[in-house]
């Protein structure tokens, strides 16, 4: 039977407390005996498994709707408790209501005539905060009259109320039995309940101390049956179980007129059977166990905590036919693909429908069955029924397989994918890749995307999801193939871009590589390109040429280079400038901004992937490596910087004594002594500056240098670092001057300011540090280290407040910006109404655009 | 003091019976779907504006020149 759908929205949510009427209305069965079942296994009437509860084995049907397994959905039955219980969750209600009601007339203890003043305060309170909070403001009134002990209605004396935990009240030294309790809550007028906040249809505070208890219906709590074809029950059935018989024992005593005691100790074992059924984790009391000894889980622990329903059933849900793992790189595969593991594809199906014309080719798939790898695992009948395919139901399969059918076959080549790297902090978090089945257990994706997705190789795993049908498929092709999102809304810049070696191939190639025809087809060719007429047929090429035979040819583009020449690129060729990062890098500089306007999504993805290519097999061919001699430094720069250091010591040293003198002249608003720090730090880092330039100037081509100038990485200063002087360290832009009393290490003397006994590194990391200096560099080393672990989860929580109130704000037809249910935002989307990613840089250029229309070159 | 002289306050103006009927009618919109000002806004103190009168804000903005809001004042 499939359920009737019926749309209806919800106008409000009510809680209110089940009555034992209410109870008793809703049940369908009364339980009387602890026995689950008969000899012959079936279910006993009257107990625990009742039929009328609900059936959760095969062939029995439910006596209450004649349905069978699984269309039945349960029904709740009761028991009559022979003495009456407190309900544990209520049991602070209670005590709220014992304390500050009259024990003889159940009235408020608050005179009449100040009722009515506190009401309308408590409700507010009610209303705008919580029944907690307006319970609490009650007891605060209450007290404030209370210093009497005399109720203001029928002056009875009034006892003090304790609690003894969990659910023992005491009224001076008299202990309150639940039946005592039960009478006094039922005194409870129902407009003094008003005062609670309760509503005396929905909550009577009497209902709080349980005379019957709800069963709830044997679907909830299913047995399982063992391999051995013994039964296990449920916890809850077990915990059912524990009450009804020590119901039914406080029943005959009661009934065969047993001694007080006896049935005394009873009925607190009821109620605590009663208690841990709702809850088995109350602090005073021992929890309920298995005879394993092993702590039963009964109501509160299947909704509250990790493993409850609520966060992980509900919040926790996982959706199906996607997958995780390692990511590593593939700079071979297209930055529109990612590798997929084939031991996934074989996991990760698409549903196709039989049809005329992809029958044959469907049951090939059919066929290979569900371990071989371009295979199938399900078919689904037009019925809505699904098969599995496995060696012994595949004849039977391939038999009545016809149009109409739907095979879920094995992920292949092509197929549409949605990637994603959590934080999802942007739309680009989340982008559509064609499938690539590849070996190994890792994803592979193209490094040019790392970015977009911050994700690097150091064990950062990515999700993959596959859409199921054709217009989710379609839906994510269209909108969100990698291509397609090249351009961040950001600024209206690429988001990709070549990155490491494959800039630093492109930059060699552009800077000063010569090769010959023939060197240069198989450089082109082996990136995969294969239209060779735009290689002019000379001899000897230019990088430069090379490069320009995957532009396109009417392609013209001026721009800056990373040193800041120009860059002029006229009918698709490289005339001058280098291609470094400040043209191939992401959201850097404007060249794939231009092909990507000019060209088009695929195009300049493919072209993109084509430059990386070229740059890694120009690296593959010329060879790159770094060792140690390219941090050498000749011996005449060595000189010239060790005197460079040395001089700058002796200013450092001149301003010491200077002021060691009294000589030193203060800056304007600063103290003698913060001059000289300051004046030290200027001295000091200009002493790294400098020998850091003379370095530089003096040092041969290497390759460190060529992947800093090309941007590829590093920078400058850390080549100077490693090759001729660490310089100063620096905690919160001062000198390290802290550690020991007056000094830094015991290894200097007290008060010792000189350069190196306050983290001044005169050698270089080649060089190598002495311990003092070691030390100073691990102290900055840590300090940045601590900054970074503090700062990410800080701003990530403040993006995380910025996008989740924000999240559903939209831009409408009519431009503006709605929140979800339609107020107006922004009358104009940004107040101008851009589409930043169809910006350059942030701005339109209306020349560019009017010469576009008008025809006119520069 | 009046803050309507500082340059960072954009200048407010208390739209006519008839402006208001015609901006609802050009914008599409229901009063319920406009952002929303105070009564008690210092800014349109001086305007004796009432409960669901429009107000026109515009103010000079970074990226877009010129930028004109509208408000509906609200208790």
């Amino acid at each position: 039977m499939r359920p009737q759908f019926i749309s209806k929205k919800v106008g409000s949510i009510k809680f209110r407390i089940l009555s034992p009427k209410m109870i008793k209305s809703m049940a369908a069965a009364k339980i009387v005996t602890p026995e689950l079942y008969d000899r012959e296994g079936y279910p006993v009437d009257g107990g625990l498994m009742d039929t009328r509860l609900g059936v959760i084995d095969p062939g029995l049907v439910c006596k209450t709707d004649g349905l069978r397994l699984k269309d039945t959905l349960g029904h709740f039955g009761y028991i009559e408790l022979a003495r009456p219980v407190i309900h544990i969750k209520f049991v602070k209600q209670v005590y709220d209501f014992l304390k500050c009601t009259c024990n003889s007339c159940g009235r408020i203890l608050i005179p009449q005539k100040d009722i009515k003043k506190f009401s309308e305060i408590l409700t507010t309170i009610g209303e705008e905060q919580s029944m907690q909070a307006q319970h609490r403001m009650v007891r605060e009134v209450v007290t404030k009259y209370k210093g009497k002990g005399k109720c203001p209605h029928c002056a009875a004396k009034q006892g003090k109320i304790k609690l003894e935990k969990p659910y023992t009240f005491y009224e001076e030294d008299h202990k309150l039995s639940p039946i005592e309790l039960r009478a006094w809550l039922e005194k409870i007028q129902d407009d003094d309940l008003q005062l609670f906040g309760m509503d005396s249809v929905a909550i009577r505070p009497e209902w709080m101390v349980l005379t019957v208890l709800q069963i709830p219906p044997v679907t909830m709590r299913p047995s399982i049956t063992l391999e051995s074809g013994e039964r296990s029950e449920d916890d809850l059935t077990h915990k059912l179980g524990d009450v009804v018989r020590i119901n039914q024992r406080l029943f005959e005593n009661i009934n065969a007129g047993a001694p007080e005691i006896i049935i005394e100790d009873l009925w607190d074992l009821l109620q605590y059977h009663v208690t841990t059924y709702f809850d088995n984790s109350i602090a005073q009391l021992p929890p309920a166990r298995h005879r394993g000894g092993q702590v039963l889980k009964t109501l509160t622990k299947r909704i509250k905590s990790k493993e409850g329903r609520i966060r992980h059933n509900l919040a926790g849900k996982r959706t199906d036919f996607s997958a995780r793992t390692v990511i590593s790189p593939d700079p071979l595969i297209g930055l529109n693909e990612v590798g997929v593991p084939e031991k996934m594809a074989k996991h990760l199906t698409i549903p196709e429908r039989i049809t005329e014309w992809n029958k044959e080719y469907l049951l090939e798939f059919v066929k290979r069955g569900p371990k071989v790898y371009p295979g199938a695992n399900y078919i689904i009948r037009p019925d809505g029924k699904r098969k599995a395919i496995a060696d012994f139901t595949m004849d039977e399969i391939t038999e009545e397989l016809t149009e109409g059918y739907i095979v879920e076959r094995h992920l292949l080549d092509g197929d549409i994918a949605l990637f994603n790297r959590q934080p999802s902090l942007h739309r680009m978090s989340m982008m559509a890749h064609k499938v690539r089945v590849l070996p190994g257990k890792t994803f592979r994706l193209n490094p040019s995307v790392c970015h977009p997705y911050n994700a690097d190789f150091d064990g950062d795993e990515m999700n993959l999801h596959v859409p199921q049908t054709e217009e989710a498929r379609s839906e994510a092709q269209v909108l969100m193939l990698v291509q397609t999102q090249l351009i961040s809304p950001r600024d209206g810049l690429s988001v990709v871009g070549s990155i490491h070696d494959a800039i630093t191939g492109n930059y060699l190639l552009t800077k000063e590589l010569i090769l010959s025809y023939p060197e240069s087809v198989d450089l082109l060719y082996s990136c995969g390109v294969e239209d060779l007429s735009r290689l002019p047929k000379k001899e000897k090429l230019d990088g430069k040429e090379v490069f320009s035979a995957l532009l396109p040819k009417d392609f013209t583009f001026y721009g800056k280079d990373k040193s800041g020449n120009q860059v002029k690129i006229i009918n698709g060729k490289l005339t001058s400038g280098l291609m470094d990062k400040a043209n191939l890098g992401e959201e850097s500089g404007l060249l794939l901004r231009n092909l990507y306007s000019q060209y088009g999504p695929e195009f300049t993805a493919e072209l993109l992937g084509k430059i990386s290519k070229l740059g890694i097999a120009v690296l593959l061919r010329r060879g790159f490596s770094i060792g140690i001699a390219d941090l050498d430094l000749m011996p005449q720069t060595a000189k010239l910087v060790a005197e460079s250091i040395e001089n700058s010591l002796q200013k450092a040293f001149n301003i010491i004594e200077q002021h060691a003198a009294g000589k030193l002249q203060a800056l304007p608003g600063r103290t003698v002594e913060e001059t000289l720090e300051l004046r030290m730090l200027e001295v000091l880092n200009k002493a790294r500056n400098k020998s850091g330039e003379v370095a530089m100037k003096q040092i041969k081509e290497n390759a460190a240098l060529v992947m800093a100038r090309s941007g590829a990485r590093g920078n400058i200063l850390n080549i100077a670092q490693m090759s001729a002087i660490t310089g100063q360290q620096a905690l919160r832009g001062r000198r390290i001057d802290h550690g020991f009393t007056n000094r830094t290490l015991s290894y200097f003397k007290v008060h010792d300011i000189s350069p190196a006994a306050r983290g001044f590194i005169k050698n270089s990391f080649k060089s190598g540090l002495n311990p003092a200096e070691f030390f100073f560099g691990a102290m900055t080393g840590r300090d940045a280290l601590m900054d970074t672990a503090l700062r990410t989860p800080k701003s990530g929580y403040l993006y995380r407040r910025l996008s989740n109130a924000m999240q559903d704000l939209k831009v409408e037809y009519d431009h503006t910006v709605r929140d979800a249910s339609g107020r107006i935002v922004q009358f104009q989307y940004g107040e101008d109404g851009l589409d930043v990613s169809k910006t350059k840089a942030g701005s339109i250029d209306v020349k560019e655009i009017v010469q576009a229309v008008i025809g006119e070159k520069q | 003091m009046s803050i309507k002289k500082h340059n960072l306050v954009p200048k407010h103006t208390l739209l006519t019976d008839k402006q208001k009927e015609k901006l609802l009618a050009d914008l599409h919109v229901t009063i319920k779907e406009l952002p929303k000002i105070r009564l008690s806004d210092s800014a349109i103190q001086p305007l004796e504006a009432k409960s669901n009168d429009i107000i026109k804000i515009s103010r000079e903005s970074r990226s877009a020149g010129n930028s004109v809001y509208y408000r509906i004042v609200i208790e």
